[in-house]
């Protein structure tokens, strides 16, 4: 695995003040407090952002685009995710968002819930010809995409062979807009709207692209002050407002969980959201006691991606707004014909294959897994199965791995460093058991703190 | 070269934590770099055990010993034992109460899918003393 892979989730060492809450919630371990700052291990990182939202400093950020990006192109199309139409108060005619991005800048815009249409459209006829006995999972999601890669290897065959909607929508805007203006493919700029860093990251590094096709992910949350203004600016007007919506409620509906099921038009699926449950779900799917189902949708974040840590509203009422948007929308868009899958069968489907990523084994052969295994054991065994992480890794297990790995020293858990010097006959090594922070001390260490105190 | 040993305890009566040990397993056996199939028949034979003892055997531990070429893997209760096991092997053959089956549990598939997805498979029973199963799985 490449070290200097691009990842959208970084540190601001200047906010970080070595609290524990980010390693306790990573869903793939792959945060250590150091010298008193969080470093992210990049192998393992899968860009799903939980450490932004749990980070109570917001040490945490995502890397994106500015909006002054758009200046160095000649035509700028924005691709609206359709979590950005849950973002606003009120909102009954989602055309006042697209509008209201062109009066911001862009030249037009392509909704991303358009190509969601399409993936619905073919997925309804693959599970139709599924054979495999198992069910397909969704490839929508790319911090889920990323951890089955990292921890769940043995799905990447499960997952549906098409490119995200936000890869295909790309695809076509851009065709789209050559044809239009008669402008080079580079002078040309696509702009993601996105809810989350997850998707900054795909766009920069896609997993089954050949290349990036898109030219910059933009954050709903930076754009929303913004738009919002130009939006009401629209409204206030009081003129007609142009229709620029093609998508229907199927499209719209992919922005929270259960809105890509819900597009099969049958029952026999499982969606969950959440990266804890989706690790569950998908350990599930390996044990294969999911095989009844056709479909299996998850997302990473809670909701859907209306609960991406780059939107600007709560998720539930992001997701409560949707209903009441989708309300008057036909069902689908436009028709998507055999024909224009045939002709747009390179950027539909996967261009490569999703590639394991190996990192979470021990060792490439089997002897020297069991022999570092072997070590690990033996010293977590020593380790006093708190699972404190003052040592800065998320757990006692974790911490024996990384000793083994060369990365830390017994010495970093305190109980094994005061065990140690506790039992020499060193001066101070009798206060040296008595210094414990409070949720550490047995009773009878308390016991007598407090006789002392009285004495 | 030295085996891998581990053992879990599963307790009685929690169905919150059954499937915590075959979990444990499961990760340690993906760490090895396992083949996932054999990873699976693991994760699912060892889940159904550790479901038969909380519903029939008021728990018991769970031993596991990695060998470079198998692995083998001991069940072991205090439980009532089984009186009949060519009938407890039957598929869909079973004894579990209707509260447990309310659950969705007790299909009567435990020991047959033990059976299905181990590549050995040994019963040692005794009435009032318990039962120990004994598997092997080929690496």
């Amino acid at each position: 695995m490449d070290k200097n892979i691009f990842h959208s989730v970084r540190m601001d060492e200047d906010k970080c003040l070595g609290c524990m809450n980010c390693i306790k919630h990573c869903p793939t371990e792959a945060i250590r407090v150091r010298d008193g700052k969080a470093n992210i291990i990049k192998e393992k990182c899968i860009d799903c952002g939980k450490c932004i939202e749990v980070c109570p400093h917001h040490a945490k950020y995502a890397e994106r685009e500015r909006l002054q990006k758009i200046i160095d192109f000649k035509y700028t199309v924005a691709l609206p995710a359709p979590s950005l139409y849950g973002q606003f108060k009120n909102l009954e005619d989602a055309n006042y968002v697209l509008a209201g991005l062109i009066k911001m800048g862009f030249d037009s815009v392509f909704e991303v819930s358009c190509a969601a249409e399409i993936v619905s459209q073919i997925t309804r006829e693959k599970i139709k010809n599924n054979k495999t006995g198992k069910p397909i999972i969704s490839s929508a999601c790319p911090a889920v995409c990323r951890l089955i890669s990292v921890s769940y290897p043995s799905l990447l065959p499960q997952l549906l062979d098409m490119n995200a909607p936000m890869e295909i929508a790309a695809a076509m805007a851009r065709r789209e807009a050559i044809e239009k203006t008669g402008l080079k493919s580079e002078d040309i700029g696509i702009f993601f709207i996105t809810p989350c860093p997850a998707k900054v990251t795909a766009i920069k590094n896609p997993m089954t692209l050949r290349e990036p096709i898109i030219d910059g992910a933009v954050a709903i949350s930076d754009i929303y002050p913004v738009l919002v203004q130009q939006m009401s600016r629209l409204a206030k007007d009081g003129k007609e407002i142009e229709d620029l919506q093609r998508s229907g409620k199927i499209g719209v509906s992919w922005a929270a969980s259960g809105g890509e099921s819900a597009a099969l038009f049958h029952d026999n699926y499982l969606a969950a959201d959440g990266i804890e449950n989706v690790k569950e779900i998908l350990s599930e799917i390996e044990n294969e006691q999911l095989n009844g189902l056709d479909f299996i949708e998850l997302n990473a974040c809670t909701c859907g991606c209306v609960g991406g840590a780059l939107t600007a509203e709560n998720p539930f009422i992001a997701k409560r707004r949707l209903q009441i948007l989708r309300k008057y929308l036909p069902v689908s868009g436009e028709h998507y014909t055999k024909e224009q899958e045939e002709a747009d069968k390179d950027f539909l489907y996967w261009q490569k294959q999703p590639e394991a990523n190996n990192i979470m084994r021990l060792a490439d052969n089997l002897k020297d897994a069991m022999r570092i295994m072997g070590e690990i054991n033996e010293l977590e065994a020593k380790l006093p199965q708190l699972d404190c992480g003052t040592c800065g890794a998320p757990s006692c297990k974790s911490l024996a791995e990384d000793i083994v790995r060369g990365f830390a020293d017994i010495h970093d858990c305190m109980f094994c460093t005061r065990n140690e010097y506790a039992q020499s006959q060193e001066p101070g090594a009798s206060l040296l058991r008595e210094i414990l922070p409070a949720p550490f001390r047995t009773r009878k260490e308390n016991k007598n703190a407090d006789s002392k105190k009285s004495d | 070269m030295e085996p891998i040993r581990m053992k879990y305890e599963v307790r009685s009566d929690d169905f919150s934590v059954a499937g915590e040990a075959s979990g444990k397993i499961k990760r340690t056996l993906k760490d090895l770099g396992l083949d996932a199939s054999v990873v699976r028949n693991v994760a699912i034979a060892v889940y159904e055990g550790e479901i038969n003892m909380v519903i029939h055997a008021n728990g018991g531990y769970i031993e596991v010993e990695i060998n470079p070429d198998k692995i083998k893997i001991v069940l072991k209760d205090s439980g009532p034992g089984i009186p009949d096991v060519e009938k407890a092997m039957q598929a869909g053959f079973s004894t579990a109460p209707e509260n447990i089956r309310a659950l969705g549990f007790g299909a009567g598939m435990g020991l047959p899918n033990i059976k299905k997805y181990s590549d050995e498979m040994y019963i040692d029973t005794e009435l009032g003393v318990g039962t120990t199963i004994t598997l092997g799985f080929n690496i």
